[in-house]
């Protein structure tokens, strides 16, 4: 569990914007009194409204220290660990909700963590951004270069998405690990106009994606 | 008459240590060791009041050379040093009292008024010294529930210690799982490890061999000086961290750059840990430091429950594990594994492992990030305790 240097090194703040955007529909999903956990928790933002308006019994996984201490500091359940750690300590179900904001494509093994969080909790909601945005197909088409955007702020060598993915690629495996997409939204994050849910074409027309996610089940087949 | 020492606002201010001696039949105390005591002093303060509800009171543990002053001035003289713990204890503070009843004891074996092996032996009107039983971090919680039961508190908010009083905090929530509602273990362990168990022994070993020692023998003014003192040095080594000595000493002389060419402290690292030795001779006692260092030794929760997760499935509190990032002595994987076990036990756990350079001693220290999580942790207890009540 001794932090990872390499890890906390990232500068978060960069796409800070586009992890607190999704807040909103993640809190929708958070039942009231549920246990809830966040990994890669930040310093808290999300758990904090959790608590306040949902009123969850909140716990979070940091790996950085400082953010950790802000969150203590708040008042908010927290532990300071790597999230690809120790996550195999919990019991099984030990939690209704468990969250991977912006999270998944940052790990060495999605597959392991997705697993695990499945595992320990009832649900858990999964948000990434999509690769496969019309407006980065095109960049890539006519400049031949890595998008760095709203989305995907940062360059090819210091990204903490170590990982690129698309909706299609997601439900794709979704459907091979049998795991039940309960609900998802696809969304247009802008800074100009309002954030647009998108119901056409999303994995063209979506920068970012956000699935509910729960173990076992029938798998939704309609991939767009 | 000398002026007043200036007390801050920030401070509770004047305090006394109090003492209450547990005599009477349904007092005499069963250690672990399987040997009995009695009768038993305790020495203590409080700081702040006991709510009518009575759920406001936090139980402060102390360290290894600590005592029963954690806050506040005994006389107000110019130049007294505050309580050991005056940096996390007073008004508007992380223990804050104009909010919390803190309470903090000398515990069981102490040298600092509750019943230890400087104590005359009610049997031999002597002092114990040698006969003195040997006790366990697990008596001294025992005896700490006996002083609550004397004030009147049935209920902890929380109970909070650092390294030896960190392992007293993890016993308290073993022992006692419906009293306690938050424990906040700082820098501490469930079991030392054999490197610790070895400085303590170099230290035993170094109080011993001073012929003043005397098989424990020793007229209260006549303590093993250099035994002791050596010992105290040794420990606080442990205590600091490379870097920390680094940034307080360098290599500077005590006398400019040249070198002196002699065996008596050239280097300031020196003078600085002779000082430490000699001013711990003038308020410790040196039995008294050989049975401590023995008790956390002793201290084993994977020894006594078999597992950690087995020690803490009894356990009915919320935890605040601290750990600090320079501290080699009881370094960040003890706290990780105590979390562990924690999580295991499905309890509820908060951790955080402080950026420090301070080592070990950063739990005393200001400069970091402990006052604050601390603070936090205590507020959400009142505020769940707030709700429960409603």
């Amino acid at each position: 569990m001794q932090a990872n240097e390499d890890k906390v090194r990232f500068d978060w703040n960069r796409s800070l914007p586009r992890d607190r955007e999704l807040d909103p529909y993640i809190l929708e999903l958070a039942n009231p009194r549920e246990r809830v956990l966040d990994l890669g928790c930040g310093r808290g933002e999300l758990l904090k409204k959790l608590k306040e308006e949902k009123k969850v019994r909140e716990h979070g996984i940091e790996l950085n220290s400082e953010h950790v201490a802000d969150c203590l500091a708040q008042g908010l359940s927290v532990i300071q660990a790597d999230l690809e750690e120790g996550l195999s300590d919990f019991m099984g179900e030990c939690f209704d909700l468990i969250i991977l904001n912006q999270v998944l494509l940052t790990v060495k093994d999605p597959l392991a963590l997705l697993q695990q969080a499945l595992r320990i909790g009832r649900r858990a909601v999964v948000t990434f951004p999509n690769f496969a945005h019309w407006r980065i197909r095109l960049h890539l088409l006519l400049t031949g270069r890595l998008p760095v955007n709203q989305t995907l702020p940062y360059k090819w060598y210091e990204s903490p998405e170590i990982r690129l993915a698309t909706i299609k690629d997601f439900q794709e495996l979704c459907r091979e690990l049998h795991i039940e997409i309960e609900s998802r939204r696809f969304l247009q994050l802008n800074s100009l106009v309002q954030n647009r849910k998108v119901n056409l074409w999303p994995n063209l027309r979506s920068t970012v994606a956000l699935f509910c996610l729960r173990r076992g089940g029938q798998y939704d087949s309609n991939p767009k | 008459m000398s002026q007043p020492n200036q007390i801050p606002d920030s401070s509770v201010g004047l305090v006394e240590t109090r003492s209450v001696i547990f005599r009477g039949a349904e007092w005499v105390l069963q250690l672990e060791s399987g040997k009995t005591l009695h009768p038993v002093k305790v020495a203590y303060e409080t700081y702040g009041r006991l709510s009518p509800a009575k759920d406001n009171a936090v139980l402060v543990c102390h360290a290894l050379s600590g005592d029963a002053h954690a806050a506040g001035y005994h006389t107000g003289a110019p130049g007294e040093k505050p309580g050991w713990w005056e940096l996390i204890i007073g008004p508007g503070k992380p223990l804050d009292t104009d909010r919390y009843f803190v309470i903090c004891s000398n515990f069981l074996g102490g040298c600092k008024g509750t019943t230890g092996p400087a104590d005359i032996d009610p049997a031999t009107g002597r002092p114990y010294g040698l006969n003195f039983p040997f006790y366990t971090v697990r008596d001294m919680v025992k005896v700490q529930k006996w002083l609550l039961d004397h004030l009147g508190v049935k209920k902890l908010l929380a109970v909070i210690g650092g390294s030896l009083g960190g392992m007293q905090v993890l016993q308290w929530s073993i022992s006692y799982p419906d009293l306690v509602l938050g424990a906040i273990p700082i820098a501490a362990t469930a079991r030392m490890s054999p490197q610790a168990i070895a400085f303590n022994e170099v230290a035993r070993q170094a109080i011993m061999s001073d012929p003043s020692w005397n098989y424990g023998l020793y007229k209260p003014d006549r303590q093993p000086e250099s035994g002791l003192a050596l010992a105290r040095m040794i420990a606080h080594i442990t205590y600091l961290s490379e870097n920390a000595m680094l940034r307080k000493f360098s290599r500077r002389m005590i006398d400019g750059t040249e070198r002196g060419f002699k065996l008596e402290a050239d280097f300031q690292v020196e003078s600085y840990l002779h000082h430490q030795g000699s001013t711990f001779v003038k308020r410790f006692d040196a039995n008294t430091y050989l049975y401590i260092t023995r008790a956390m030794d002793y201290f084993d929760l994977h020894l006594d429950y078999g597992s950690l997760k087995n020690a803490f499935d009894p356990c009915k509190s919320s935890f605040l594990v601290v750990s600090f990032t320079s501290d080699w002595l009881f370094p960040p994987f003890h706290s990780q594994e105590l979390v562990k076990g924690l999580r295991q036990a499905g309890k509820n756990v908060s951790y955080c492992n402080i950026g420090s350079d301070q080592g070990h001693d950063a739990f005393l220290l200001p400069g970091n990030r402990m006052g604050e999580v601390v603070s936090g942790f205590l507020t959400r207890l009142e505020k769940e305790v707030q709700l429960a009540g409603k």
